[in-house]
């Protein structure tokens, strides 16, 4: 059983300190969401997790399989299982989502066994076919070139698409939900519901509760001024949605010292 | 924060005293003294002869070589003949049918070795014309002498004078009117030799109404301590109603100075679908014109480069609106490693009266890293009153943000810029809708790339 553990992790953006001693611990079997306000690093968190390189480490580790990871290099993460579906999708203007997803499905196959020929074109398409139905995606999609011109729900879905065709151990969700409407909203939490199992952590990022109404968490963090100041199970959420950010004002206050 | 580099150049007041070509009046093909009144061949070669050595050596003050420097030119340094102790053979997937399973003919061209002719005979007997410039010589002189040198003149540059003149290997193809061939013809020059001058010589004519598919391809093998060169004249006439595909693939070999002078002519409702694959040589400058001549001419043009390492990469385009009602579409699209270098210099000329053209003009560049160089200069020259002409350039780099998110998949650095860069070039390739071209070129992506 693989776990993501996260201590004392500080993190600097262009020299500016945006987390300050993050400690948190996911395991595969897990949902853990982490809320709280915009600007109090949450994506930060996740970018890191990933290895972005505008995201400087400067205290703290990231232990994952045994190692800490952050000496890594972004696929190397990858291939370990860990996966971050991302806040704003990048576009791979003339790259098909089919072409890009082979490719991706391919180097992780190589990574487990160098000697790996690839994923069979016929079994390739079976699952593509299969996870987008779920998705409820149009089979046109698959030639569509990744993310270029799609609408945002669409590009969210891609993630989660991704997500499935992958199966990582570790999944980060960034803000899926931003940008979602309620049918959306509704048909990328199913995606991401199916593929929950013992196999599979993950960490809901969010601003909002509303997407915590289809992905039940079984633990919620709150996030403020790059620390994690309270943890809890799913209730929180809920004491969240009815009395806001501001009654853990005055908590920040008391960590922050 | 690295410390910014401040590149200054000085300016060296360059002469026009060049190095000149080692190469004599007798080294002329077939040159006798005696037939010099004779035959048309060796009349043109001597005329050629003749304005190469009235022409300089181009240098960067003539506009059009501005930023392609010939100071590194060892002219006087190659043998005419190459050394074959130790011949190097092609690679096999140059002969093979770039498109489709068949062809309707081929021509193998290894200067110094031989030639290898094969061609389906039906298309013999409805007159077509596909021979190498020696056999058409003796052949079909009558067509050879009409033709040769009609549309790129020896006057057109030292380098097209000096190919008009030294010329012995080349292609020579008529497609009679009426006769629309559905499978393609290719040619293949293959020429190693270390510091060799080559010449070649490729004349298509097409006939009214007819139609052709024809694959020009330039290769060498890599060679190391030589510096070699090629100067190549290609001339294009496509009748009216007639439609030509023509795809040129150049890979020379890293050590040769490649030139080249190409001009074709679109008469009344032709098309002309021109396709220029360059990976090859270590410098190359290259003219392609295109003149519309009759009413209704269309022409497409579509270029894609990849240059890595110390490669120089000059293509020099002229689209010539000289008759109202006529298209032409120009797509150049590059992408540049290591300290390599491309320029693109454009023309739309449009003439007086030459109303209702359409022209457009675009070049794309990808700089793979810090030290490519990408030149674009587009430019209109619009003497008609009543006419749609526009033009786009850009250069850009590699977009951290994408391949981060292709790492984040598990894909490997070198896959992914080769992702990316096989996604900018997807949209030339979807005017290319050969499988076999675009195999090729990208696998020499994939090549240069790690």
């Amino acid at each position: 059983m693989s776990e993501l553990a996260i201590n004392d992790l500080h993190v600097s953006v262009n020299h500016k300190p945006i987390l300050k001693g993050v400690n948190l611990v996911v395991k595969q079997g897990e949902v853990h969401a982490l809320m709280g306000p915009n600007g109090t690093g949450k994506s930060t968190l996740a970018y890191t997790l990933m290895g972005h390189p505008n995201y400087e480490v400067t205290k703290g580790e990231v232990w994952f399989k045994g190692q800490n990871i952050l000496t890594l290099s972004p696929d190397q993460r990858a291939h370990l299982g860990l996966f971050l579906a991302f806040q704003y999708p990048v576009a791979i203007p003339g790259v098909s989502v089919a072409n890009f997803m082979r490719a991706a499905i391919n180097s992780q196959r190589k990574a487990a066994n160098p000697a790996d020929k690839g994923i069979p074109i016929p079994e390739f398409r079976k699952q593509l076919k299969q996870i987008m139905e779920v998705l409820k995606m149009d089979p046109a999609f698959a030639s569509r070139y990744l993310n270029d011109g799609f609408s945002g729900g669409e590009k969210k879905r891609v993630e989660v698409l991704q997500m499935a065709m992958l199966k990582p151990e570790i999944a980060i969700l960034d803000e899926t939900d931003s940008g979602l409407d309620i049918d959306a909203l509704r048909i990328v939490s199913e995606g991401v519901n199916k593929l929950r199992g013992p196999e599979t952590g993950i960490l809901v990022i969010t601003h909002y509760q509303r997407i915590l109404n289809y992905i039940k968490p079984d633990y919620v963090h709150i996030m403020m001024e790059g620390q994690i100041v309270e943890s809890g199970e799913a209730d929180l959420a809920i004491q969240l949605e009815e009395h806001g950010y501001d009654w853990l004002k005055t908590k920040t206050d008391i960590v922050m010292g | 924060m690295a410390t910014p580099v401040v590149i200054s150049k000085k300016i060296v007041n360059q002469k026009r005293n060049l190095q000149e070509f080692s190469i004599n009046l007798e080294d002329i093909p077939n040159y006798s003294i005696n037939s010099v009144d004779g035959d048309f061949l060796l009349q043109y070669r001597l005329k050629s002869w003749e304005i190469y050595q009235n022409l300089p050596m181009p240098t960067t003050m003539d506009e059009a070589w501005r930023r392609t420097d010939l100071r590194g030119l060892k002219p006087d340094t190659y043998v005419l003949k190459p050394n074959f102790d130790h011949p190097v053979h092609p690679p096999r997937n140059l002969f093979l049918p770039l498109l489709g399973k068949k062809q309707a003919g081929q021509i193998i061209l290894i200067p110094g070795q031989g030639t290898t002719t094969t061609v389906d005979s039906s298309i013999i007997e409805s007159g077509v014309i596909f021979a190498d410039l020696k056999t058409a010589h003796k052949n079909y002189s009558h067509f050879l002498a009409q033709s040769l040198g009609q549309i790129v003149k020896a006057e057109d540059g030292k380098f097209a004078a000096l190919a008009s003149a030294m010329a012995e290997d080349g292609i020579v193809v008529y497609i009679p009117r009426g006769v629309h061939l559905k499978e393609p013809l290719h040619g293949v020059i293959w020429s190693p030799g270390q510091n060799l001058a080559r010449f070649s010589h490729l004349v298509i004519w097409l006939d009214d109404d007819s139609e052709l598919t024809y694959i020009h391809e330039l290769s060498s093998p890599n060679q190391s301590n030589s510096q070699s060169f090629h100067a190549g004249i290609v001339e294009i006439y496509v009748g009216e109603g007639s439609h030509l595909t023509f795809i040129e693939m150049q890979s020379w070999g890293n050590d040769v100075w490649n030139f080249s002078h190409e001009r074709a002519r679109v008469d009344r409702d032709g098309r002309l679908d021109w396709i220029f694959g360059a990976t090859g040589s270590h410098l190359t400058k290259n003219f392609s014109d295109l003149d519309l001549i009759g009413q209704g001419a269309t022409a497409i043009m579509s270029g894609f480069y990849f240059t890595n390492k110390d490669q120089h990469l000059d293509h020099d385009t002229q689209q010539n609106h000289l008759a109202p009602n006529t298209t032409s579409d120009l797509l150049f699209k590059g992408a540049l490693k290591d300290q390599s270098r491309s320029v693109w210099q454009g023309m739309i000329y449009v003439a007086p009266g030459a109303q209702k053209t359409d022209g457009y003009q675009a070049n794309r560049n990808l700089t793979l890293s810090r030290e490519a160089r990408a030149d674009s200069i587009p430019g209109l020259e619009i003497l008609a009153n009543d006419v749609r002409c526009t033009h786009g350039a850009t250069v850009g780099s590699i977009d951290k943000e994408e391949v981060f998110y292709l790492l984040s998949r598990g894909i490997a650095y070198p896959e992914a810029v080769q992702l990316i860069v096989e996604g900018f070039f997807e949209p030339i390739m979807q005017r290319v809708p050969f499988a076999g071209v675009q195999r090729r070129f990208r696998s020499i992506i994939k090549r240069k790339i790690r």
